[in-house]
């Protein structure tokens, strides 16, 4: 194993185990004690104390991190202060809603991304190319949740062609799922797509000007050809890298695109933690989506070592 | 945008004056909202609600019979506000940490995996916990986005750093006797203001959205105080009957983003000579 491996994986656990210190921390010092804001002003002290037990906040504060820790890594992230639910599924049945709004994001970053960003290096002096990148601009200018609410008052109140929101799950309706989909996806891959094909243009205007495309190009090969065969794998490389921290931003965003198509994932379930002071609750999910954060960003970087030679080995 | 750029004393850079074209609407906007506005945008008239545009109502009014331009007007404001502090407190934290990275090995590793760890916390989710802690306000919202944008600053900056730092005239001042601190005053500091300059309009269009998004999800700007962003999720309510509730706060938010985008890709263009080869 090199080097960079080991320091990168090093550093990775590091800034997991700093992530849950801050995340903990941070919300510890939420005024209020959780078991006194379950039962009200009237509660007496021992229904207080018998409640501060269950919940563990009885303990000193570093042993209740350690047991939160030690909980997080068998996905036990605690009961709910305000439901007594178990936390755990909630959050794994949620994230598994947020996936499939995040990876189906994804595809349609990358279907419209690839190639708009190609077109607008291969023409970047002539006018669809000039329009294209003017399109990206206000892509990147209108937010995810201004194209949801464009979108739902277009294509399901106007058209009525699309659910408004709402989430069925793929086994039980596969249709109805796609159609729920389809809407809160686009809205959250084209703010994506946007800023991800000003990347292609960039990687792609490169390659453009490399010497085996030249060469390829004088052994006979015609300009589309000689950039689909040895241009685009190329482009690849920087792009992989902005897509993989695209990744870790889809998943935030989803927040929000949750909300306005009243989608029930892990954004949604946050959002109700907190204005149910729920802080176990939030604790689980901030921390679940700074783990994605991290773990995404160590992936990029692997696989960045891994398509580029010139990384392998190095520190 | 920029390839109608031409060079010599007589630059025109497309983007640059779009940009600054749109920042200039904005900020236009908001100095006028302190002395003039259609109407109170405070004002509930419930005679009023949800009427269309018209001569008296410009762009109509919102389900409390407000004013709906004369509340854009003051929204601008709290848009412009929340960008100003919050890339205010990301440059001023992010700027001497760049330089102290760029400048220091001892240090640089430690802030450099500090920094990685804050991208971890993006600004929506930073806010959240904020909001979850101290409750939702401006405030929380503003220091939400300027601590998320201080890593940018940093990167941006060590990198000129780096930069300056391997030049003859940086060497000669070393070799000279001069200390750290004179170094990054006199030859560091001013040779990366440009680069701090474009990373602050950047990050500008990245707080007006944050602000936006965190408005919207109500845990921005509280109520009565006019925001983008919540005008734009109070008309989700109405989307069904007047749509164009949503347009209204949707083409400001988008107007200002987009004139902070192209300022900032303006700026690169005229600051950063290695770009010249992409055009």
């Amino acid at each position: 194993m090199s080097h960079r491996f080991l320091t990168r994986t090093g550093v990775f656990v590091a800034s997991l185990a700093v992530a849950s210190v801050v995340v903990f921390g941070f919300l510890a010092v939420l005024p209020g004690d959780p078991a006194r804001v379950a039962l009200g002003v009237n509660a007496t002290p021992e229904a207080v104390a018998q409640l501060q037990k269950e919940f563990g906040t009885d303990r000193p504060l570093f042993a209740q991190y350690l047991g939160w820790m030690r909980g997080l890594v068998v996905g036990d992230f605690g009961r709910s202060y305000v439901t007594r639910e178990a936390i755990g599924p909630q959050v794994i049945d949620r994230l598994g809603v947020t996936l499939w709004l995040v990876g189906a994001a994804m595809v349609i970053a990358l279907l419209v991304a690839v190639p708009a960003g190609t077109v607008m290096a291969v023409r970047h002096r002539r006018l669809s190319g000039l329009v294209l990148s003017a399109f990206s601009q206000l892509g990147i200018a209108v937010p995810a949740f201004l194209t949801g609410v464009l979108a739902v008052a277009f294509f399901a109140v106007r058209l009525d062609w699309l659910p408004s929101g709402g989430y069925t799950p793929p086994a039980e309706d596969p249709v109805e799922f796609v159609r729920q989909l389809v809407l809160p996806a686009t809205a959250l891959g084209l703010a994506q797509a946007a800023i991800l094909a000003r990347y292609v243009r960039s990687a792609v205007l490169d390659v453009l000007r490399e010497d085996y495309l030249r060469t390829a190009r004088a052994k006979g090969l015609t300009p589309t050809r000689a950039l689909l065969r040895h241009g685009l794998r190329n482009a690849a490389i920087p792009v992989s890298t902005v897509l993989g921290l695209q990744l870790a931003t889809l998943l935030v965003g989803a927040i929000v695109v949750e909300r306005v198509f009243v989608i029930p994932g892990l954004g949604s379930l946050l959002l109700d933690g907190v204005a149910n002071r729920d802080l176990l609750l939030v604790q689980g999910v901030v921390m679940v989506l700074v783990i994605a954060v991290l773990v995404v960003n160590y992936a990029v970087e692997l696989l960045y070592a891994a398509i580029d030679p010139r990384l392998r080995g190095t520190r | 945008m920029s390839a109608a750029r031409t060079r010599g004393t007589g630059t025109v850079n497309l983007s640059l004056l779009a940009g600054g074209a749109l920042i200039g609407l904005v900020i236009l906007v908001a100095v006028v909202s302190f002395v003039w506005t259609p109407h109170d945008p405070y004002h509930v008239d419930s005679t009023h609600r949800l009427l269309g545009p018209s001569p008296t109502y410009w762009l109509g009014t919102d389900t409390f019979g407000r004013d709906i331009a004369s509340r854009l007007m003051v929204g601008s404001r709290t848009t412009l506000f929340v960008g100003v502090i919050a890339v205010g407190v990301a440059a001023v934290l992010g700027t001497p940490l760049g330089v102290l990275t760029g400048m220091t090995r001892r240090l640089a590793g430690f802030i450099m995996r500090a920094t990685d760890l804050a991208m971890a916390f993006p600004a929506l989710l930073l806010a959240i916990m904020f909001g979850a802690v101290f409750g939702s306000s401006t405030l929380t919202a503003m220091v939400a986005i300027g601590l998320a944008s201080i890593p940018a600053f940093v990167r941006v900056v060590r990198a000129g750093t780096l930069q300056v730092m391997s030049t003859e005239y940086a060497l000669a001042a070393r070799a000279a006797g001069r200390r750290g601190p004179g170094i990054a005053v006199r030859h560091v500091l001013p040779n990366v203001m440009s680069l701090v300059i474009v990373q602050a309009s950047v990050s500008f269009a990245i707080a007006v959205l944050a602000e936006a998004g965190l408005s919207f999800l109500g845990f921005g700007t509280p109520p009565p105080t006019p925001s983008w962003g919540r005008m734009l999720q109070e008309s989700q309510e109405l989307l069904f009957t007047h749509p164009l509730l949503a347009v209204w706060p949707g083409v400001a938010i988008a107007l200002a983003v987009l004139g902070f985008n192209l300022f900032g890709d303006g700026l690169r263009d005229r600051y950063d000579p290695r770009l010249e080869r992409r055009r």
